[in-house]
């Protein structure tokens, strides 16, 4: 059995289980939803100004439930224990993460449609237009977001503050990724083809692969003891 | 494993630990609580790794050599090691998967049997009993064929049928060709089935003898003897 | 009276450096000066931090009063002379030690450098404050503003919040190797993640043309010496409470296992 089956019989693993409960998506699809009602408040409907917030406003949503949704998913191996269980197997640690990281990448990308519908009906965003385009944004946002975000939550998921101290550890290191999901997505929804906001995928992919490379790397040393 | 020392921040669990251990013996190692008996066994099972000292299991030098000896290594715990939210059958085959081990289906089928887990294979871990799940975890440790096991405090929680069954499976493990170290605090089942004893108090190996040398019915004493001498209350 | 000395305790890491060596080429023979308290002070340091202060102080005249008034802004500009050499401190060294030494301390488990790490990381972070600080205060009598998402200053400000997270991600971890194992990795990330933000930003800020940019200053020759002595100074200043932070972390480990190891016996 390759490298990378073994990353997917762990990916399944979460998923099989997280499909069990259903709490964790629950409760980020939910959280999602509240964040983009919150904003909207803030918001007035129909205001020309209208276009250049609402990128800000889906990808603040994505990050935070994305977020909760990390947290998640690495206390559900403290159960029991059971990240030292899989810390025993004779797997490279760099499978372990790609599993991890293939698990919750399913989920975030889930999640992060979902939001999106919710949001494109608040905002009445004409679907059959911008999801292709927006469809790609939200692949390599999520790319991004789940590589570093998995490597973290490894590092957090011991510590006494570990939900807010994932949040203060994760947030500004994707400053990049959601300054380009927004400024692209933005670009998007104003009618612009994908090729007009190039720029900005350009650097989410550059992002993408360094930090997967680096997250891949770096993996051991936050689960080891 | 010669002079192994394991700090937590300075606090030194494992104090300058020597030990040797011919493989196809059963250890057993007696000591109070904080004694370091359960470092000592995450050490050994590359769980944590040593801050000084030479440490070498199987043949494998470890930390450096860690992965090449964890597919013979199966760690029997107080912690299961098993995910609430599957079956035991999902469980069971995840850990097998990713032991490569061969004829999965079969093999969990026979270990089922064994620990007498077959009729609820398909319930979720979550509504085992405490005992059930003891049991499937030491299903699950055996999976590989470990040669080397390692069972730290194994006893804890058990009831009498799941007690009965750890003992009645130690007593088909313990064959010569497989090595066990086991830590425990009930010194009868512990001088049940070694070879050899150990006691270790607050970090070092104050004890150790062939069980045969033993005064089996004095052991408690001896025992009692030696945690007394270097226990003190505030440490 | 100097008199020759030498911690004796056996080490587990390289401690012996520092009271030894030192960065000044010191040999075997360091002289130093007994401290009231029995701490050693090498007199290299003492001779560092007097160099330190007294150039800060000297570039604070060249700075306030000595250069000459800039052109368009006025005496206001004179606040750069220590922005400027605070944000490249911090970038520069502080943040890459932060950087290096996570690396070193990953492959040799030595907690030195993990304490050198952290050590850096504070003063860069009170650099970094002390940048986000003036920049404002400059920015606002000249144009009208307290804040003008220029890039640098932007990045400097997620920089900011990038070693924050790494001071508090520190502080929430107790025992050592964990702790240096942790921040090591998000150390590591982070610095890697400065370059691209800097980029990000800078493509945000080209796209929408900025009411006000952070160019427009005119230096002449005296003026750019101030500035130069200044970054000087500055950096001086950092190596410093560098060391001396770096020396009282060290002595602080060194109780704590003394502390550890009498408990015991």
């Amino acid at each position: 059995m390759g490298f990378l089956s073994q990353a997917w019989v762990i990916a399944r693993k979460d998923i099989i289980g997280e499909l069990r409960t259903r709490e964790t998506v629950l409760s980020m699809l939910l959280f999602g939803f509240l964040v983009i009602l919150i904003f909207n408040f803030g918001i007035e409907p129909g205001l020309r100004e209208e276009n250049l917030v609402k990128p800000g406003v889906l990808w603040a949503a994505f990050t935070f439930a994305g977020i909760l949704g990390l947290n998640r998913s690495f206390i559900a191996e403290k159960e029991n224990d059971c990240l030292q269980g899989l810390l025993l197997c004779p797997v490279d640690r760099s499978v372990i993460y790609l599993g991890k990281f293939f698990g919750n990448f399913i989920f975030t990308l889930s999640m992060g449609l979902v939001v999106f519908l919710f949001f494109s009906v608040l905002y009445n965003v004409n679907l059959v237009q911008v999801a292709l385009p927006l469809g790609a944004i939200l692949v390599l946002t999520t790319i991004g977001f789940t590589a570093v975000g998995t490597l973290f939550s490894a590092v957090s998921v011991g510590l006494k503050t570990r939900d807010v101290i994932l949040s203060i550890l994760l947030i500004p290191v994707m400053v990049p990724v959601v300054l380009a999901a927004a400024k692209s997505s933005g670009r998007v929804l104003d009618g612009d083809s994908l090729a007009g906001a190039g720029l900005w995928l350009a650097l989410l992919v550059v992002y993408d692969v360094i930090f997967l490379t680096v997250a891949i790397m770096l993996f051991d040393y936050a689960v080891e003891e | 494993m010669k002079g192994l020392w394991k700090y937590f921040d300075h606090f030194p669990a494992i104090r300058g630990l020597d030990v040797e251990l011919e493989l196809g013996r059963f250890l057993t190692v007696f000591g109070p609580n904080g004694a370091g008996k359960t470092t000592l066994i995450r050490v050994l099972s590359t769980q944590i790794q040593p801050s000084q000292g030479e440490v070498e299991v199987g043949g494998c030098v470890l930390p450096g050599q860690a992965y090449r000896l964890r597919r013979h290594v199966g760690v029997i715990s107080h912690n299961t090691y098993l995910y609430p939210n599957l079956t035991a059958r999902e469980n069971l085959t995840f850990f097998g998967r990713m032991y490569r081990v061969p004829d999965l289906g079969d093999r969990i089928k026979t270990l089922l049997e064994e620990v007498g887990l077959s009729g609820r294979r398909d319930d979720l871990v979550r509504t085992y009993s405490r005992g059930m799940q003891q049991r499937l975890s030491i299903a699950r440790a055996l999976l590989h064929d470990p040669d080397i096991m390692f069972l730290d405090e194994p006893y804890t929680g058990l009831d009498q049928h799941a007690s009965r069954m750890l003992r009645d499976v130690l007593k088909t493990l313990h064959t010569g060709e497989r090595t066990l170290v086991m830590t425990t605090h009930n010194i009868e089942q512990g001088l049940e089935m070694c070879d050899e004893v150990a006691i270790q108090v607050r970090g070092r190996l104050v004890f150790r003898e062939n069980v045969g040398a033993i005064d089996r019915a004095g052991f408690e004493q001896t025992y009692f003897d030696h945690v007394g001498k270097d226990f003190r209350w505030d440490s | 009276m100097t008199t020759v000395s030498r911690g004796s305790s056996v080490e587990h890491d390289t401690q012996a450096a520092v009271a030894g060596g030192g960065s000044s080429g010191g040999g075997a023979t360091t002289a130093t000066a007994v401290h009231p308290t029995g701490a050693e002070r090498p007199l290299w340091l003492d001779v560092l931090g007097v160099a330190a202060i007294a150039s800060v102080l000297v570039a604070l005249y060249g700075a306030i009063i000595w250069a000459p008034t800039e052109a368009v802004m006025g005496h206001v500009q004179r606040i750069f002379y220590f922005h400027m050499p605070s944000a490249w401190v911090a970038l520069g060294p502080a943040f890459t030690i932060v950087f290096i030494c996570s690396i070193v301390y990953l492959v040799k488990k030595d907690l030195r450098y993990d304490r050198i790490a952290g050590a850096s990381a504070e003063l860069g972070v009170l650099f970094t404050t002390i940048t986000l600080l003036t920049g404002p205060l400059w920015a606002k009598p000249i144009w009208g503003a307290y804040w003008t998402w220029d890039p640098r200053l932007t990045t400097t400000l997620v920089l900011w919040f990038i070693y924050v997270a790494y001071l508090m991600l520190r502080s929430s971890i107790t025992e050592g190797h964990r702790r240096a194992r942790l921040s090591a990795v998000f150390g590591i990330v982070g610095w890697i993640d400065v370059p691209i933000v800097f980029m990000s930003i800078r493509w945000w800020r080209t796209i929408h043309p900025t009411l006000v940019t952070g160019e427009g200053m005119n230096l002449d020759s005296s003026m750019q010496a101030v500035l130069v002595f200044a970054l000087g100074a500055i950096s001086l200043l950092y190596v410093y409470l560098l060391v001396v932070r770096v020396r009282q972390l060290d002595m602080g480990s060194r109780i704590d296992r003394l502390r550890q190891q009498s408990h015991l016996r």
